[in-house]
């Protein structure tokens, strides 16, 4: 326990240092189990009484669970808001668990791999993010958790319906699988609404990077499944694995190639107006930031452009983004001054040489 | 307490029982074992009756809205959950449940609620917590109970209780998919 949420600020967590496998096009591997206690309400109708029991108690046991010890702790309930917004910007805490009211906290390992949000929706809402496509080591990875927190909590469990969750829509496994993919040449050919298809074909959501209700930017999304009742969890994995995910990349990767065979100048000229205004413009919005920043993510993969790497773009994605700039600069930063000082910042990341 | 049984039905040339404009409504109630009538008009009905009947509703959504209002009295009535309070109209409006005991007590209602959201399924397949104070029994259990179970069946068929019988194929088949 020995970090500090200030010591996360200037650097990105392990997971999107960009060096997974398929790590072009799969930013992160993501998986969540919402679990509750026995014996508790949930969160709808539990009082602030009960709420404070859950937390304090859930911390206890966190605190002292291995494999999950955690590095950090943060109290939800009196931490500022700039501090909230952080964690939501590093994928730690959803936006709804930083906008929620009384007891809650998260618990934060492993290099940020790993997050247990406590009074979320759910008691429970553990978290493991890998880089790239790592769905299977997530999965042992958080399955590992659950039996330690399982030998030690005692979780609401029904023979007929599974792990019990506030909302019906998680109960039996309680797992949401979602892999974040970088889709910029089907969004640039069209194709993207095939994407959009086949994937509600098989009853998986398409969401936004920050995932529930948030807009697809930068052209990131957020691929989930919605079933978590009557399929196992290896086969929801084993699904998104084998079936979904490396059609969409084989798909990608199928349009960047033709992109840059067909249509050479058109992409060069995508990816070096990108570069051209991230290395040169004095006043970057957000919105804008993510859309040059994911053009020049492609021209970077496809060798258009070498003197920049992953792994700094990736950092950039994060850094750029409202708390972490206030956060950096150590200050509060608004409209044209916040707009300037993100420009400055990715200025200065570009332009090392 | 038991609703009475009513029928609902349009009529002409009646006038309402309380203002003696014409009445279109005529609502039949079976209490005790007496059939009794009303016939009322729209705003009669509607204010003693808590019934809204619009004059030009088409027939199918009229009869839809009043059995849909009387659903809500009946679950309003029997089902707040004695844990939590929360009623199945409150978990309607929200999407959120209060506490564990409510998935038992509204079962029935939430089976084709699940079945919507989870491709049909209506039963846990994956993971079971290894700790034994969980709320469930371990499902391993239940395979050494179907052949039990299969054997009552074929008794209760032979037998002609085939009230038993089909309890005793809900249960088979309530252990095989779970």
């Amino acid at each position: 326990m020995a970090m500090k949420l200030s010591d996360l600020t200037g650097r990105a967590g392990e997971w999107l240092r960009g060096n997974g496998p398929m790590s072009e096009i799969v930013i992160s591997s993501r998986i969540r189990l919402a679990r509750n206690i026995s014996g508790m309400p949930f969160l709808t109708r539990a009082s602030n009484q009960e709420k404070h029991v859950l937390e304090t108690r859930i911390r206890d046991v966190l605190l002292q669970a291995p494999p999950a010890t955690p590095t950090l702790y943060v109290d939800l309930a009196h931490a500022p808001e700039i501090d909230r917004q952080l964690l939501v910007e590093r994928h730690l805490i959803s936006k709804q668990h930083a906008a929620a009211e009384g007891s809650r906290g998260v618990a934060v390992g492993e290099n940020e791999s790993i997050s247990i949000m406590i009074n979320e929706e759910d008691h429970l809402r553990i978290q493991v993010l890998r880089s790239g496509l790592q769905l299977e080591e997530a999965w042992d990875q958080i399955n590992a958790i659950d039996d330690a927190l399982e030998a030690k909590l005692d979780f609401a469990f029904h023979q007929r319906f599974g792990y019990l969750t506030a909302c019906p829509t998680n109960v039996g496994t309680g797992i949401r699988v979602s892999v974040m993919l970088h889709l910029p040449a089907l969004k640039m050919t069209g194709e993207i609404e095939k994407v959009f298809r086949a994937a509600k074909d098989l009853k998986l959501a398409v969401r936004g990077l920050y995932g529930e209700g948030t807009e697809a930017t930068g052209d990131f999304y957020q691929i989930s499944n919605q079933t978590t009742l009557g399929k196992t969890e290896e086969e929801i994995i084993e699904e998104f694995r084998h079936l979904v995910i490396p059609k969409i990349i084989d798909y990608e990767h199928h349009s960047r190639r033709a992109l840059l065979n067909d249509h050479t100048v058109a992409l060069d000229d995508k990816v070096f107006r990108a570069l051209g205004s991230l290395r040169s413009a004095r006043l970057m919005a957000s919105e804008e930031t993510l859309l040059l920043l994911s053009h020049l993510r492609m021209g970077v993969h496809l060798g258009r452009v070498k003197d920049v790497d992953i792994r700094t773009i990736n950092e950039l994605f994060l850094l750029t983004q409202p708390a972490h700039l206030q956060k950096i600069q150590g200050r509060k930063l608004e409209g044209d001054v916040r707009r300037a000082a993100r420009a400055e910042f990715i200025r200065s990341k570009l332009n090392v040489n | 307490m038991p609703l009475p049984r009513r029928r609902i039905g349009v009529r002409m040339h009646q006038k309402c029982d309380i203002c003696g404009k014409v009445a279109t409504v005529t609502l039949t109630e079976i209490q005790k074992g007496k059939t009794i009538s009303k016939h009322l008009c729209e705003l009669c009905a509607s204010k003693t009756e808590g019934i809204p009947v619009k004059s030009h509703t088409p027939i199918n959504e009229l009869l839809t809205n009043f059995v849909m209002a009387h659903q809500g009295v009946q679950n309003e009535l029997g089902v707040a959950c004695e844990h939590c309070g929360v009623t199945w109209a409150e978990f309607r409006q929200s999407g959120m449940l209060g506490c564990a005991h409510d998935y038992e007590q509204f079962e029935k209602d939430l089976t084709p609620l699940l079945q919507k959201a989870h491709e049909g399924a209506t039963h846990h397949t994956g993971k079971v917590p290894t700790r034994a104070g969980a709320t469930g029994v371990p499902r391993k259990r239940k395979t050494m109970d179907v052949t039990k179970l299969k054997r009552e069946l074929a008794q209760a068929v032979e037998s002609e209780d085939y009230e038993r019988a089909a309890k005793l194929r809900d249960s088979i088949r309530e252990a095989e998919n779970g």
